[in-house]
């Protein structure tokens, strides 16, 4: 048995599909998430996130390897993790044809709560997602960000230890991703664990408490938004040109300051310098500018993007294309 | 706004095999009542699935009726209609299949697959559905039968057990809907089974004597499960059939019971298994 403080244990999982999933699955995947966090689940597509998700929701078996949710191994004790957890999978899991309201009685009555409680139920989940007078037409009608939140409001219909949300926002436009995001922030606040995948790296930045990275179907990186920033070497100073100045000669001019390679974005005039102190390297390329007859567009001081780092840890231009992609 | 409610809330804590089996029946009639919900908000397939059995009754009657002999004389429909009935029950398997395929096909079956509730509920909720709905077709079909001139003349007791044997039928063709629309790809698979029912009504009596085929396929028309099940209820409706002399043809009441339930204790625990292993 797992320590109940972790709500999620995952060692050595193993997933092997044949024929055209070949590649998506797992390879010694290893996921650790403390009770009440948000953990992200980073990575391209084909990286094995759905396939981690369905495996830790016991809609998939696992080859090999050992998983725990909430107490509770997938494997052997799949109806006790089912009574613990909620699904949001990538797509609205609720039924076209019913009304918003439907679906959620409908929802109740299979978790088991009486024909009266499941009416209550409902008409409570849809008022805290605000769908009281959507719940009332055919789901068919909705757009996709008040779908992805009857989707939501259907796994919480009994609350879950555990609650899996699986590429919540993809296909949706931004005011349905700030619906959703929205949503999911007010869960947590209520104790649930989430396990929340993503190929955005916006939405992990902004959702998680830890973020997982993942490629090729295991773990190669694992921390905190900040702290994966940090490790790749602290803060960035941007530094754009007016059109006309060369961006070599300031290259050479802020030299002295980079803590490692300077990237020059020939494009947009832009020079992007990684720095250690902070204060102290913006004010010394000011100056250095300035004395040298420099007036530059901007000048900033930014933290690595969590794309900067992804790119650094996969180092592929195979997860390049795979980013490009998800952006 | 934060209202929860904890699984303890839950009316099921229990795990005895008569709890997890009340809350199995449960769960199914909570999808037999989605799948009913559906036919109510989407009436459309569900009516032309019935009509379409009445315009091929109204077809052969009408328009072939003229030209085929009936065997011992009398009125055609008196002979055609328990085959349509029996035919009626074949054709119920595409609605199932489609059914089963689409929802299989949307993120609810991952949902439902995800919840504590009962792995068979969900194919044994749609079979309620399917059978209550073959029950009013077959209700409609039996009143198109009386209109055009079709009559039991056995009794009342005889006639119902030739429905029951119909529902049997539909009842073992239903798994046979379900696993197959639980393997198929997608709904496009679904059409090359709606071709196939074609061959197979065709390849019984329902239409013709089985003694004018070719001796090999006589005999594949002889043991098709449809062509018991018609001999059967055309004895019990004591409607004219064909006199083939034949083992099968002189023991067509026991096949029609023997064939549903072989086909049953294959196809329902294989649509179960099925069921709880898939995976998209």
């Amino acid at each position: 048995m797992e320590s109940r403080a972790l709500a999620i244990a995952a060692h050595g999982v193993r997933k092997h599909y044949a024929g055209a999933k070949a590649g998506t699955g797992l390879n010694g995947f290893d996921l650790e998430v403390q009770s009440g966090t948000v953990c992200g689940l980073l990575g391209p597509n084909g990286a094995g996130k759905t396939t981690a998700v369905k495996i830790l929701s016991t809609l998939l078996e696992l080859d090999d390897g050992q998983a725990c949710v909430a107490g509770f191994d997938v494997t052997t004790q799949a109806r006790q993790v089912r009574e613990h957890i909620g699904l949001v999978g990538q797509y609205a899991a609720v039924d076209e044809i019913l009304t918003g309201r439907q679906n959620l009685v409908m929802f109740a009555r299979l978790n088991h709560l009486s024909g009266h409680q499941a009416e209550l139920r409902a008409d409570a989940l849809l008022e805290q997602f605000a769908l009281t007078e959507a719940g009332k037409t055919p789901v068919s009608t909705f757009s996709g960000g008040m779908r992805r939140r009857l989707d939501l409001a259907a796994s919480l219909i009994v609350s879950p230890s555990v609650l899996f949300v699986d590429e919540p926002t993809t296909g949706l436009d931004p005011a349905g991703r700030r619906e959703v995001w929205t949503a999911i922030r007010s869960l947590v606040g209520a104790g649930t664990t989430v396990l929340l995948t993503t190929q955005y790296l916006e939405e992990a930045d902004q959702l998680a408490h830890r973020i997982c990275m993942l490629k090729e179907g295991r773990v190669i990186a694992e921390g905190t938004p900040d702290s994966l920033k940090s490790a790749l070497g602290g803060d960035w100073l941007d530094i754009v040109l007016r059109p006309g100045v060369e961006t070599a000669t300031v290259a050479q001019i802020v030299k002295p300051v980079a803590c490692g390679d300077i990237r020059i974005d020939t494009q947009i005039n832009r020079i992007s310098v990684p720095v250690t102190d902070r204060t102290r390297s913006l004010i010394t390329v000011a100056t250095a500018l300035s004395e040298a007859g420099i007036e530059p567009e901007d000048l900033a001081l930014r933290r690595p993007t969590l794309d900067e780092v992804f790119l650094h840890l996969t180092g592929s231009a195979e997860a390049e294309n795979a980013l490009e992609v998800a952006l | 706004m934060n209202s929860t409610l904890h699984p303890s809330e839950r009316i099921t804590q229990t795990s005895s095999p008569i709890a997890r089996f009340s809350w199995a029946m449960a769960d199914a009639w909570t999808i037999t009542c989605r799948d009913l919900t559906h036919w109510r908000l989407r009436p459309g397939a569900v009516i032309v699935g019935w009509i379409f059995p009445v315009m091929i009754v109204l077809m052969f009657g009408l328009l072939f009726g003229g030209a085929i002999r009936v065997p011992n004389g009398g009125n055609y429909f008196e002979f055609l209609m328990p085959g349509m009935f029996a035919t009626t029950m074949l054709f119920g398997l595409e609605t199932t299949m489609i059914a089963v395929t689409t929802d299989a096909s949307k993120g609810v079956t991952d949902r439902f697959r995800s919840l504590p509730m009962s792995a068979s509920a969900v194919v044994l909720g749609r079979c309620i559905a399917d059978l209550l709905n073959s029950i009013v077709g077959l209700a409609l079909l039996i009143g198109t039968g009386l209109l055009l001139g079709w009559r039991w003349h056995a009794g009342m007791s005889a006639a119902l057990a030739a429905v029951g044997l119909l529902l049997l039928l539909r009842f073992a063709l239903l798994w046979i809907g379900i696993f197959f629309g639980l393997i198929a790809k997608g709904p496009e698979s679904v059409t090359s089974v709606q071709i196939l029912v074609w061959p197979i009504s065709f390849l019984s009596n329902v239409f013709v004597n089985p003694s004018t085929m070719p001796s090999w396929l006589g005999a594949m028309a002889q043991w098709n499960p449809l062509s018991a099940t018609t001999s059967a209820i055309r004895y019990l409706f004591r409607n004219p059939g064909w006199q083939a002399g034949s083992w099968i043809s002189e023991h067509a009441v026991l096949m029609a019971l023997v064939w549903p339930i072989l086909l049953i204790a294959i196809f329902l625990p294989l649509s179960v298994r099925t069921y709880r292993r898939l995976n998209r």
